[in-house]
């Protein structure tokens, strides 16, 4: 079947939710989501989301884009976060505004709360001065990303928006250098469907499930990633992967920074407040590099916990701050320790270790979402990509908490806005013959496989050794281990096979195809972040401790290449006001 | 421990006239696994054909409804230390909706159902330009035990008024009713009340406090739905 849309959403988690409100009401839209759109991972996100609105303290943007851009470790473009700090404020009321449930302070507006790595100066007339926490993160409990995900997704009704819920995408249709629209598969019957549009945007989230230990839900399998790699089109910045200090023991689930926003604490095996010794002056509430770094190094020192499990563990303490304000603030996060692990956390500390969480790289774009096409900063007519899928870049080499749903409300609307000015004067142009053959044969292939592996075999072992070999600490000699496992794992993907036949509902099916996109998305992260030989925000090499700002200032972009080693080029970082400092708090 | 049996009922309609339940025995188990981490033992190592929905497993995504042991949970968020493991488990698809295959359920009248109830703000006088509506930290701790609703369908498909009536709103619908009804910022209050004061609105709930008992957000959804009962029956008409 083919359908013929204006522009055609992929994902409808809060970026693709975003842009599809925003695309005018004279051109036909439609948003793919292999999920039921409420089912979008960023329902998951838990603390917050920022913008310097002075509700509680006085604050500036300009503090929130110098905070960013030190948490990036000076990897972010500082052109695109000013514009998104600067943003950042009408953003917040705007959420309000469409019906958003925020928490709220006494005078009755929005509630900010502190986070890791955000600040102000102590004193404000010496604005590089010593910095102090401030309370930047406007929250609804610790509901945040679920509350706004719902916002989002009841706007989207209200603007009658065509969704087709469980389609998976499954190419991406680019004939001539210009994007012609995509080809899914509907779910429940196997049934294969072509889209054409003038405009694509990509909106499909992270890929977190290429590791073991992850807060990312299952359907977090960088499908949109692997298209855009697989169509010949870069990845930026695939070497910087953030795990959040406080997953859950065993089983990754978020602990929320605002945990210890809120006054939590992080203890090892000896009840020490351990942090006191890795960043002195903001403690617990360093960016989330550092504070799993330190976790990692208190396990080596012997400070963890061991678990039943095997795994270390150390300890998140929030006992102290009373039944209240638990109950009130992180209802959510403590009810996952009772429930998963048993633990009441009013009176006892919740073991937590680090957790594959966030992926700061990804489709490369401009700060309008207009997809790039190489490092010299082309443009793919009619392509589009935004949120955790897109690399700005905003985040660089480490993501502050609470920058994640700020993205997506800017630049979803951004591409949004973009789309609808481009749509005035674009046309449909003629579909490439036989657009849906790639997918009828992989379709085909996977129905009549006989092949003695299997994707859980392929998937488990993929997913360990990314855990051990790129992980919160990498060398040269592990992840040359983990180039080599790569290949190996994809050539034996070659001889995969599913036991389920059958067109309807086959997740089996699914699966087979969501691991082939974790393949290749951590070829491109292994293979970016062996060449990167330096120690940057999220990506620590431990063969090369310090930051080499003279070699490595600049964005991988990582070009698919048939021999299995890709390309890798790069680009520079654009610095505006900030000039690289020592990365200390 | 000896095995963990496990009673699924099956249903592939491209093999079978009527579901039908399928035993399985699994070897590799815990107390502290979830019944979700159980059906991919099962899907993973044992039979790959069988087919559920699932995806952040801790409870926020609400994709894992189903019936367990006769009560609809979220499969992600009950371990199997918190049931009886002594018998076998029992899985079901959630009742009284249309089953594709397996634990998958058409949930199109589900969501069709929350359309309806207009679930977005309705506010016609303009937002201040460059600030937010004020609202009291009351008022908005009014909504949250509503908002907290992920849309699993668990307690719709609970409820017996729901099971002898396809066409009755349901809880999850009504809560979200209450959701912006009771919104300080919302003006469509008498437009909502109007669209669940109907024969197959809110009337059709008789206080059985089934969806309570299934909701795994612990929302006590009946008490959301007296509210409204009693905003309605005291309006002026």
């Amino acid at each position: 079947m083919i359908h013929k849309f204006d522009v055609v959403i992929i994902g409808a988690g809060g970026a693709g939710l975003r842009a599809a409100v925003e695309i005018p009401k004279e051109f036909s839209c439609a948003v793919i989501s292999k999920v039921f759109p409420p089912r979008s991972h960023t329902g998951t996100a838990q603390g917050g989301v920022c913008a310097a609105l002075s509700n509680m303290e006085d604050d500036t943007w300009e503090n929130h884009a110098f905070d960013t851009v030190k948490g990036s470790d000076y990897l972010g473009d500082q052109d695109c976060i000013e514009v998104m700090c600067k943003d950042a404020i009408r953003a917040i009321i705007e959420l309000e505004h469409m019906g958003m449930p925020f928490s709220r302070n006494a005078e009755g507006k929005i509630a900010q709360r502190n986070f890791g790595g955000h600040t102000k100066p102590a004193d404000m007339s010496d604005p590089y001065g010593k910095r102090i926490p401030v309370k930047r993160s406007c929250y609804s409990a610790d509901r945040t990303g679920h509350v706004m995900l719902q916002t989002l997704y009841e706007n989207s009704i209200k603007n009658q928006v065509n969704f087709f819920s469980e389609f998976f995408v499954t190419d991406l249709i680019i004939d001539d250098g210009v994007s012609k629209g995509v080809v899914a598969i509907d779910i429940r019957t196997s049934e294969i469907h072509i889209f054409h549009a003038k405009a694509v945007m990509f909106a499909t989230g992270g890929n977190g499930r290429v590791f073991r230990i992850t807060s990312n839900a299952h359907v977090g399998t960088g499908d949109g990633f692997a298209l855009v790699y697989k169509s010949g089109l870069p990845l930026e910045d695939m070497e910087f992967y953030q795990f959040h200090p406080t997953g859950l023991w065993k089983l990754g689930i978020l602990v929320s920074e605002a945990a210890r926003g809120e006054g939590g604490i992080l203890l090892n095996k000896d009840k020490e407040r351990f942090m006191v010794r890795y960043a002195p002056t903001v403690m617990d509430l360093a960016p989330r590099d550092m504070v799993s770094r330190a976790i990692i190094s208190e396990i080596r020192a012997g400070k963890g916990i061991r678990g039943s499990d095997g795994t270390d563990y150390v300890y998140l303490d929030v006992s102290h701050l009373g039944k209240k304000v638990i109950d009130e603030k992180l209802p959510e996060i403590t009810g996952f320790a009772r429930t998963y692990l048993g633990v009441e956390p009013t009176k006892e500390p919740i073991p937590i270790q680090p957790t594959a969480h966030y992926a700061m790289g990804g489709i490369p774009t401009n700060v309008n979402c207009e997809v790039l096409k190489n490092e010299t900063g082309e443009i793919v007519a009619g392509l589009y990509a935004a949120g955790e899928c897109a690399c700005v870049s905003v985040h660089g080499a480490n993501r502050l908490g609470t920058n994640s749903l700020l993205d997506l409300v800017v630049f979803g609307r951004r591409g949004g806005k973009r789309i609808g000015e481009f749509l005035k004067t674009a046309s449909f142009t003629e579909l490439p013959k036989n657009a849906d053959e790639k997918t009828k044969e992989l379709i085909s292939k996977l129905l009549n496989s006989t092949g003695k592996e299997t994707v859980v075999g392929i998937r488990t072992e993929l997913q360990q050794t990314m855990m051990d070999d790129c992980g919160v600490f990498r060398t040269e000699e592990l992840l040359g281990k983990m180039v080599s496992k790569i290949s190996e794992l994809k050539e034996r993907y070659k001889d995969v096979h599913i036991q389920d036949k059958g067109y309807v509902f086959n997740t089996d099916l699914i699966e087979a195809i969501e691991l082939d996109n974790l393949l290749d998305t951590a070829e491109a992260m292994v293979h970016s972040a062996y060449e990167r030989k330096e120690s940057r925000g999220a990506h620590t090499r431990e063969d090369f401790p310090n930051r080499d700002d003279a070699n490595f200032m600049k964005h991988t972009f990582a070009f698919k290449n048939e021999t299995g080693k890709p390309n890798l080029k790069y680009k520079p970082v654009t610095v505006t006001r900030y000039k690289p400092m020592e990365r200390k708090y | 421990m000896g095995n963990l049996n496990v009673s699924i009922l099956r249903y592939n309609p491209e093999k079978d006239d009527k579901p039908y339940y399928q035993d399985f025995s699994i070897s590799e188990w815990s107390n502290d696994m979830r019944v979700l981490d159980i059906l991919h033992e099962i899907k993973w190592k044992h039979d790959g054909t069988l087919t559920f929905r699932r995806s952040c497993a801790h409870g926020i995504c609400g994709s894992d409804g189903m019936k367990i042991n006769g009560k609809n949970r979220l499969a992600c968020s009950l371990l199997l230390g918190d049931i009886n493991t002594n018998k076998p488990i029992v899985i079901e698809p959630l009742p009284s909706l249309p089953i594709i295959k397996d634990l998958v359920v058409d949930m199109s009248s589900f969501f069709l159902k929350y359309e309806v109830v207009k679930p977005y703000l309705i506010n016609t006088t303009p937002p201040p330009s460059d600030s937010e509506r004020l609202q009291t930290n009351e008022d908005a701790e009014k909504l949250f035990e509503s908002a907290k609703c992920i849309l699993c369908a668990c307690c719709t498909t609970s409820c017996p008024s729901t099971w002898t009536n396809e066409n009755y709103i349901g809880p999850a619908a009504l809560l979200k009713t209450y959701r912006f009804a009771y919104d300080t910022r919302d003006d469509a209050q008498d437009e909502r009340l109007d669209i669940i004061d109907t024969p197959d609105g809110i009337w059709r709930c008789h206080t059985i406090f089934n969806c309570i008992e299934a909701c795994p957000k612990e929302i006590n959804i009946t008490w959301h739905i007296s509210q409204l009962k009693k905003k309605i029956s005291t309006r002026e008409i």
